[in-house]
Formats: structure tokens, sequence, C-alpha cells
């Protein structure tokens, strides 16, 4: 550890399939250049330490969503994204053109995440919140709350906010 | 000569650094490392990654959409 290594925190506040990938792109690649990353999920970002990941996108109230199709890229109007299925619809096409183009999955990142021992830490307050269970999140995370952030952000280098 | 390959072709970011991460600490300090790639994007990141982390890039090339990268382990 050289004085002039850097750091990096993230608070994670989103948890749909397009979110999740800024931190886990972020933080992974950090920790492979050599920077210690901590990584704070809070808020919708919780979600993304379940065991089981069942990440979906949407199109409504998304105008810059235009997906490759038909050699075009193509929305989807609001009103159709209220019909059930679509939403699910979407998310597996997302999935198939992410694995088509040799992008990794959430899982993989994830995985990588903790394997290159990037810090994770799940907001307390959010698990009480939104009434999550420790037991159904992966292992190795760590609980804290806001002070816990504040502690870990003075002393990083480069801190956002997702 | 390279000690080791890293076939990352159709791979896209950041899977090339990463893995090629992950394929360095395997090679000796001071041994070479090739990584085959097709994502563009990899010509600027390897060049990135070096710089960060005190690895050299020896030399880098291209051969009809794939990228090719020596790298010496330094650190």
């Amino acid at each position: 550890m050289s004085a002039e290594e850097k750091s990096m925190s993230i608070i994670v506040t989103k948890g749909s399939l397009d979110w999740a990938y800024p931190p886990f792109i972020l933080a992974t690649t950090a920790a492979a250049m050599g920077l210690p990353v901590t990584l704070f999920f809070t808020f919708y970002g919780l979600p993304l330490l379940l065991k089981d990941l069942k990440l979906q996108v949407t199109a409504a109230g998304n105008p810059a969503m235009k997906m490759p199709m038909a050699g075009m890229h193509m929305g989807l109007p609001n009103l159709l994204t209220a019909v059930p299925g679509v939403d699910a619809a979407c998310s597996v096409m997302m999935k198939n053109l992410i694995k088509k183009k040799g992008v990794a999955s959430i899982e993989e990142l994830r995985e990588m995440a903790v394997e290159a021992e990037v810090r994770m830490i799940a907001c307390q307050m959010t698990m009480d919140l939104f009434e999550y269970d420790k037991k159904d999140m992966i292992d190795g995370i760590d609980i804290g709350g806001a002070a816990t952030y504040i502690e870990c952000a003075t002393q990083a280098d480069i801190n956002l906010f997702i | 000569m390279a000690d080791a390959t890293l076939d990352a072709k159709g791979l896209n970011c950041p899977l090339p650094i990463l893995k090629a991460r992950k394929a360095l600490k395997d090679v000796a300090d001071g041994g070479i490392l090739e990584i085959l790639a097709t994502d563009p994007g990899s010509v600027a990141d390897f060049e990135a990654f070096c710089r960060q982390t005190g690895n050299e890039l020896l030399e880098h090339s291209e051969d009809g959409g794939t990228y090719r990268f020596l790298i010496k382990k330094v650190a």
C-alpha cells in the first residue's frame, strides 16, 4: 500500500438492472486497478445484496431508453409499460442483449467484487424500513448506518453517489 | 514470448481488465501476459490499467478486429 494509493466509496441508491451496472463496474474495475473500494447499499440499492437477484428494468419515464431493434433504436410509450408483463419482457430482452454482447451479468460482477474484497455495507435503516432479512443477503457483508458511511467517505479520495 | 495468454475476445468492459488482473496473479514477477480482446475500449483501458498498477505495457497491436496486448508484471 503506497502513500499515494487512492480509495473509492460509492453510495448505491438504485436497484434496477440498468442502475446496478455503474456501481459494480466501477467497483470491480477500481479494485482491479488497486484501489480499496467500499459500496454502501441504501434504499433501492439494498436489494442488490439479495442472494436471489431478480433485477428488472422499466422503460417507464425513461425517455432515453431506446434499444437496438430491427436496425433502429426504439423506445416504448409509457402507456405500454403499464401493461402487465411488459417490464418483465423488457428485462428479459435486456438481459439477452447483455449476454449477447459479452457484457458480464450483475451476478458475475458482484461475485468478482466479493472476490476482490470490495467492502459491501448494507444500510441498517433501509433493512428495517423495507423489512429485509440479513439471511436473505449474500455472505460477507457489513451492516451499518450513515455514520459508518461518513467515516468511510472521509478517508476515501473518490466518493460517488449513484 | 508470453508466459501466459488470456483470451478475452468477445468480452465487453470491464471483463478484459478484470480477467487480466486475475491472470496476472498467476504470472511470476517479470513474467509476460498476452491478452487478446475484441473490445475497442480495451486499448485505452489497458494503458490506464498499466499506468495505475505499475505493470508495463510492452506492446499492443491490432489485427482484423482483434487487439493484442503484452503486459509485463512488475508489481
